[in-house]
């Protein structure tokens, strides 16, 4: 007869859990403590370890499934020796329950002693019903106890409803008895009195996501079907995140006389059509940094081992529409003039502000732009755009005091965030990259020079 | 064609006791439930064409034959006369018709849907309804009631209106001049004792050496005797190798006893559980051997979301069986520690005497090796018997030789079906004969002979 375990008593008044992952399989022999389940409470998110050694006969529960109290978790198959097959093998030091959570879970009732056997039952030998009337058994399930390692007290041997409560209330009795979660005790000394958990292996995180939970049961929901645009970027972002390690570089540039010589040139810029504006200076200098630093141009190929490094620089500028995000180009931002930048800028803003962005404004980019702070805050980590291997991050140009010459001054400070994959480039590489920017910023006079 | 998709919480496949009972057991827990039934009602073989009409028969057989011992007790009679029009107008719409009235009325009242038409699975999930109102069902749970059919006679196959199986015969087409029964179980012990008080010649035969193979010997007796004198013959540790039509009859070939010609034939060799074009394989369902739906000990299938109730779920094919398993699942659905965790499933068999037991019976304990002590007590002691005539009964209990515990009761004679409750309890709860034979029990009653039966063992 097989040996069912039940979800036990949560306590602080919960009556379910969420399966969120099972950890074992029909037929897998383990020992006593080895983690079955991952629930999910309101509370927290725990593991639940195993009452006893044995194989697994049968699993009751799936992810994503919520499951009450009482309701059967695992099926362990009979040892075929009775009584004595709940019993946690061998002796206790190995074996004694650790402080296992994976989150603050609540406290349980007091786990059992350490290895203690359990107690020989009053009964026949583990064979055939256990002697209880039907409203103990269902007490015994409800408490989590099992009532073949009962002692009966009552007459010819019967398992009474005192036998029950007794054993569920700490004296060693069944599986269902023990803590479910292991938490660290609240209140107890770190250390005090604890063995070194057993070394177990992390478990390999596979790109399938676990299944949601059951929202509705928190409150109204309602869905949202992703609109293309956004199913686009999500998927992007995805990828990027999954295959790039990202290091962000944080400098700021004081572009005090960048600014100035902005301002000194708005008017004659106007003229010629042309509305100057700082995003245009940031190309140009990303774009001869770049030119410095080709590897931050380049991508990854990485089933070759190669990196791509292409000779030529066209920059994408991420621009927000009510859409959602779109990164249009501009090509060969290296060879253009500043005010050539800037007209193509203007124009490609305003296409992509109608909606009337092409395939191609889209595509071929090597390095992206990110203006972060347009709408406030003092900076961002942004995400690469793959392929590309770099993305420049700037948040909004702010006065702050800066000490200069042993004196305090006011400077307009840009915050610039670089984030670069971490494969092609380390961290002195990237700082290097990002120095160039800066100096590149904060000298306009010398980035006249190179224009 | 329907493309409609109805989604609820419970869809039970089957509207039997077993279905029922979950289906009722499921709304009162709150549960959005269907109940989808081929025949489009409740009530299953057992209401329409199994325990409730066989019951009726048996009553009226008694009755006749109380009507023929009357003169013994100074009153007569004359012989009856039978209208079997009368008698199945009667069993239809008084007993069955009656009672299917209420199983539609309850299920209206609790919001449970009969849907008509054969379920069949399309994947754990959902299920087709085929049938005049076809349609889908997403279901968050299913269980499955679809019970069993009869047993067919292997190696005789004969396709014949005058060879019935325990549904046709309760149709009472004609009363036949011979009837065969071939099977010396419950329904053919009892099928076979309406048509004797009917005036057929019943002749049955039985390929083990006695007849309710199985049960304590001393239990079978009376009914043997009694079977002996109302039957043509009975024929034990006999097969029938062979069926034919001949002139306006059936010729059976009976081993080692040449061909005998019947007017009808009732086959009655078991029950097979009923799972076929359900569409299982596209869940994770679990069948075994003999079409047998494996379960756990809350009624689930190797699919989490699917339960199994009754007969499909194996032996004893019994109807109170069903229900217990219907009731736990609804619980266990709704997420009560529920479990089939009952201990004694009680038998009945309606003949003339009864026989009834539960727990476990002299022979298993033999065999098993386990030490215990029993106890019979003959009816002949009996004050109440002895008011009603019928002294051919017995009341047995089997208990722990060493604890005391009742861990058997069988008991044969009139009213057996009732008196082996108390048994079933004792059992159940673990009682000791000795908590038994304090219980006063009422005088005179034949309640009294289990009582008795266990004060031998004080002694």
């Amino acid at each position: 007869m097989a040996r069912t375990f039940a979800l036990p008593d949560l306590g602080e008044g919960l009556t379910e859990a969420e399966i969120v992952r099972v950890l074992v399989r029909d037929g897998d022999v383990i020992e006593e403590d080895v983690p079955l389940l991952e629930v999910e409470t309101d509370k927290a998110q725990v593991e639940i370890p195993s009452p006893m050694s044995g194989r697994v006969e049968k699993v009751h529960v799936e992810p994503g499934q919520t499951v009450k109290v009482g309701e059967a978790l695992i099926s362990f198959a009979d040892a075929g020796d009775g009584a004595g097959s709940v019993a946690p093998r061998g002796a206790p030091s190995a074996q004694a329950p650790a402080p296992r959570h994976a989150g603050s879970a609540p406290a349980p009732a007091a786990p059992p002693a350490a290895g203690a056997p359990p107690p020989p039952t009053g009964t026949a030998s583990g064979t055939g019903p256990v002697p209880a009337t039907p409203a103990t058994r269902r007490l015994a399930r409800e408490l989590g106890v099992n009532l073949r390692a009962v002692r009966g007290s009552g007459p010819g041997g019967r398992v009474t409803d005192e036998d029950v409560r007794a054993a569920a209330a700490g004296a060693p009795a069944g599986p269902g008895a023990e803590a479910m979660a292991r938490p660290a005790a609240v209140g107890a000394e770190p250390g005090a009195g604890r063995l070194p958990a057993a070394a177990r292996p992390l478990l390999a995180v596979g790109l399938e996501p676990p299944a949601l939970p059951r929202f509705e049961q928190w409150g109204p929901v309602e869905r949202e079907p992703l609109s293309h645009l956004r199913r686009t970027i999500a998927e992007r972002m995805t990828l990027s995140a999954a295959l790039i390690p990202h290091v962000t570089h944080f400098d700021r540039a004081d572009i005090t006389e960048l600014d100035a010589l902005i301002r000194r040139n708005l008017e004659p810029a106007q003229t010629r059509g042309v509305t100057l504006t700082l995003t245009s200076f940031l190309l140009k200098a990303a774009a001869l940094a770049l030119v410095a630093h080709p590897r931050f141009n380049a991508s990854l190929d990485p089933a070759a081992g190669e990196m791509i490094l292409k000779r030529y620089c066209h920059l994408g500028v991420a621009m927000a529409t009510d859409r959602g995000l779109i990164v249009p180009v501009i090509r060969d931002v290296d060879r253009k003039f500043l005010l050539e930048l800037a007209r193509e800028l203007a124009a490609l803003a305003r296409r992509v502000r109608e909606g009337k962005a092409t395939l191609e404004d889209l595509r071929g980019g090597t390095f992206t732009l990110t203006n972060i702070g347009a709408l406030g805050g003092t900076g961002a980590i942004p995400i690469i755009n793959y392929p590309e291997v770099a993305i420049l991050g700037v948040a909004r140009a702010r006065q702050e005091p800066v000490v200069r010459d042993g004196q305090v001054v006011p400077r307009l400070m840009l915050p610039l965030s670089l984030t670069f994959d971490h494969r092609i480039a380390d961290g002195a590489d990237g700082a290097r990259f990002a120095s160039d920017i800066v100096r590149r910023l904060e000298r306009p006079d010398q980035l006249l020079l190179e224009l | 064609m329907g493309d409609l998709v109805r989604e609820v919480d419970v869809a039970v496949v089957g509207g039997g006791p077993g279905g029922y009972s979950a289906g009722f057991r499921c709304a009162e827990l709150g549960l959005d439930t269907v109940v989808v039934d081929a025949g489009g009602r409740l009530g299953g073989v057992c209401l329409h064409e199994g325990c409730i009409p066989s019951k009726a028969y048996l009553h009226v057989a008694a009755l006749m034959d109380e009507a023929a011992r009357a003169p013994e007790l100074g009153v007569e009679f004359g012989a009856p006369r039978v209208s079997l029009d009368a008698l199945r107008k009667w069993k239809t719409e008084r007993v069955v018709g009656k009672l299917s009235r209420g199983l539609a009325s309850v299920a209206l009242r609790r919001g449970v849907e009969v849907i008509p038409g054969r379920g069949v699975f399309e994947e754990s999930r959902l299920l087709r309804v085929e049938g005049d109102q076809p349609q889908k069902i997403r279901f968050a749970h299913a269980v499955i009631a679809t019970g069993s059919r009869p047993a067919r006679l292997p190696g005789a196959a004969l396709e014949s209106e005058r060879i019935m199986d325990s549904g046709a015969a309760l149709e009472l087409p004609e009363v036949p001049a011979r009837l065969l029964v071939i099977g010396g179980g419950y329904i053919g012990l009892e099928m076979g004792m309406v048509y004797a008080a009917l005036g057929s010649q019943v002749t049955l035969v039985e390929m083990t050496d006695g007849l309710l193979p199985g049960v304590d010997r001393d239990l079978v007796q009376p009914l043997a005797r009694r079977v002996e004198k109302l039957f043509a013959a009975v024929h034990l540790g006999t097969r029938v190798t062979g069926l034919r039509e001949g002139g306006s009859g059936i010729e059976a070939r009976l081993e080692g006893r040449g061909e005998e010609r019947f007017d009808r034939v009732l086959v009655a060799v078991g029950r097979r559980a009923w799972t076929d074009g359900l569409g299982l394989e596209t869940t994770r369902v679990r069948v075994g051997q003999g079409g047998i739906v494996g379960v756990d000990d809350r009624c689930r299938t190797d699919d989490p979301r699917i339960y199994a109730v009754g007969d499909v779920t194996g032996e004893p094919m019994l109807a109170h069986r069903a229900m217990r398993q219907g009731k736990v699942v609804a619980e266990a659905i709704a997420g009560r520690p529920a479990a089939f965790d009952n201990v004694v499933v009680p038998a009945v068999v309606f003949t003339d005497p009864e026989v009834a037991w539960c727990g476990m019976s002299e022979d298993e304990a033999r065999r098993a090796g386990r030490a215990v002590k029993v106890a019979r007590f003959p009816w002949a002691a009996s004050g109440r018997a002895a008011t009603l005539g019928r002294s051919d009964g017995l009341t047995k209990l089997m208990a722990d030789a060493e604890s005391g515990r009742v861990l058997g009761v069988g008991v044969v004679g009139p009213g057996a079906g009732e008196l082996i409750a108390e048994g079933a309890l004792a059992v159940e709860a673990a009682l000791l004969a000795q908590d038994v034979a304090a219980t006063i029990h009422a005088h005179p009653t034949l309640s009294e002979t289990f009582m008795e039966a266990a004060e031998t063992f004080l002694r």
